[in-house]
């Protein structure tokens, strides 16, 4: 069933159980990252730049437990969750290598009420990640596309996303096709590596490239910004210095790179 | 790897904090004890590892807020939170 | 159903548990060094850096700069650590000053000794131990580890070394020790852990036997 957008937004005082989650699909999205596609029993529905916490339990009771970002819009049926595989972590190689469809998985949420985003809301919309950040900014960006046609109109967006090489561009075909919408715009910036005939940034995010693909400060956009815990605070702290209200820039830190 | 890269923030525990609180407080503005500068509990740095979860203040580092589940018990220090407003959702 | 839990399928732990006599209860051995802070790193320059013992009440203390710190007796102990969390690394090798030639030098003010201390650190961080424990050659205040000087997300430039018990004892960028007559819980025993922390007697929270 699909939740009601115009209802919406999950009420904050709902109660938080862990549930056992189904597998439905798993599909790679780059050599390091995966999707999930889940059906969660009971789900309230949630707001894009939520999170769930997942709980994997072993047989001799060992317990780990880590944070994962919704994907998927809130118009969306399923939950979907994209992980990228740590290579020294307790839970991503199990998500990226073992679970599999029909799978279960315990998890709780939908959690969160800051780092999130509605049309609504209005913008106009800066959407900077790095990495795995990208993965809450797009269901931003899901929610943004699957809006009226005249909310969009009045609430631009763009979004700055930083990967290693262009085989770490997660969601890269659906970001070519959503940069044909008018309304949105989007930037890519290559850290490590950049192929033949690359046409966007090859750095580091940097306070020329916000300053390039942002708006300015007089404009009070809001701001998401998520990804590795140094790139976040670099970001945050660029656009203040920009003269953006700290207020209107929201950080969600992902810990150290992978 | 230098503690500062491997923080989260307020976010992360969102979950853990609404075990405690009964409702979403990442959005909840807390002014801290130590400096009074106010901040969304979001906004909070985590140092949060499998002992506890430890909030600071961007600000000046106090510690906002304290959480530690032992057996039996979940411990709250709050001492460092001056004041809480929680948005009606 | 609640208390089921749900068990993941295909997951385990990759901690495998190594020979016993060793592990006290409950832990398993890493060849990692885990860093585990609960706040930021500080950075305190050797020039402000000192180290005190700060009698009981308020009355006299013993304080000493960098450089007067490192002309003391330095000792180089080799020991396993155990950490709440549960991992627990052999083999340590570290560099400093035992905590007797500190309380000795106190005594010799006229620091009159106290049945606890309370470590406290740069960055606030305290945490509280029976005299006992830190006393006949079993903690040390360190500034090497592995043959180099310790790193500050380690403790450095100098932190505790209390082996014998859980690694949160050993407390992370310190400054000094408070004598207390009776015992008060630091930051970590204030949230529920353990007021000694004996790893061989799984000493991890308040009201463990």
């Amino acid at each position: 069933m699909i939740p009601d957008v115009a209802e919406g937004v999950t009420r904050t005082a709902q109660r938080l159980d862990w549930r056992v989650a189904k597998v439905t699909e798993v599909h790679n999205e780059t050599k390091r990252t995966r999707t999930l596609v889940l059906d969660i029993p009971e789900w309230p529905g949630h707001r894009a730049g939520q999170h769930v916490d997942v709980r994997l339990v072993a047989e001799d009771g060992y317990q780990a437990q880590r944070s994962y970002s919704i994907a998927s819009p809130p118009e969306s049926a399923r939950v979907s969750l994209t992980v990228e595989r740590l290579d020294d972590g307790e839970v991503s190689p199990y998500l990226c290598d073992v679970l599999g469809v029909g799978d279960g998985l315990e998890v709780r949420g939908p959690i969160g009420g800051y780092f999130v985003w509605d049309v609504a809301q209005g913008g106009p919309l800066l959407l900077v990640g790095g990495g795995s950040g990208v993965v809450p900014l797009m269901a931003m960006l899901r929610h943004y596309v699957a809006a009226d046609r005249s909310m969009r109109a009045s609430v631009p967006v763009r979004l700055l996303y930083s990967a290693r090489t262009v085989d770490d561009i997660i969601y890269r075909d659906e970001l070519q096709q959503l940069a044909d919408c008018p309304e949105i715009r989007v930037a890519l910036a290559l850290t490590r590596a950049a192929p033949e005939g690359w046409r966007g940034y090859r750095r580091r995010i940097d306070r020329a490239m916000l300053e390039e693909v942002g708006w300015p400060a007089a404009e009070q956009p809001r701001t998401f910004v998520c990804g590795p815990t140094p790139l976040v605070e670099s970001v945050a702290n660029l656009l203040v210095a920009l003269g953006h209200d700290p207020a209107s820039v929201r950080t969600e830190r992902f810990g150290p790179t992978g | 790897m230098q503690t500062e890269e491997m923080r989260l923030d307020g976010n992360a525990a969102g979950g853990a904090l609404r075990e405690i609180f009964a409702r979403d407080v990442t959005a909840a503005l807390a002014r801290c004890g130590g400096c009074g500068a106010t901040a969304p509990m979001g906004a909070l740095l985590e140092y949060g590892h499998e002992m506890g979860v430890i909030l600071r203040c961007p600000t000046c580092d106090t510690a906002v807020l304290r959480v530690a589940h032992t057996p039996g018990w979940t411990r709250v220090d709050v001492v460092g939170i001056s004041f809480l407003m929680i948005p009606e959702n | 159903m609640a208390d089921t839990p749900f068990i993941a399928r295909g997951f385990h732990s990759r901690r495998a548990p190594a020979a016993p006599g060793r592990l006290p209860p409950g832990q398993y051995e890493t060849r990692d060094f885990p860093v585990l802070s609960a706040g930021p790193t500080p950075r305190t320059p050797l020039a402000k850096w000192d180290f005190t013992i700060r009698g009981v009440d308020g009355g006299k203390s013993v304080r000493w700069s960098w450089d007067e710190f490192n002309a003391l007796p330095h000792e180089t102990p080799k020991v396993d650590i155990h950490c709440v969390t549960k991992w627990s690394k052999f083999d340590t090798t570290w560099e400093g000053i035992s905590v007797d030639t500190l309380l000795s030098a106190a005594q010799a003010v006229g620091i009159e000794s106290a049945p606890y201390v309370m470590a406290f650190s740069d960055g606030g961080y305290t945490t509280n131990l029976p005299t006992a424990d830190v006393t006949g050659g079993k903690a040390w205040v360190v500034f090497g580890y592995d043959r180099a000087p310790l790193p500050p997300e380690h403790g450095g430039p100098a932190r505790l070394l209390v082996p014998h018990l859980y690694f949160w004892k050993s407390a992370k960028w310190v400054r000094g020790l408070q004598l207390l007559p009776n015992d008060q819980p630091g930051f970590w025993e204030q949230l529920g852990y353990h007021d000694r922390g004996d790893p061989w007697r799984e000493q991890r929270y308040q009201g463990d036997p």
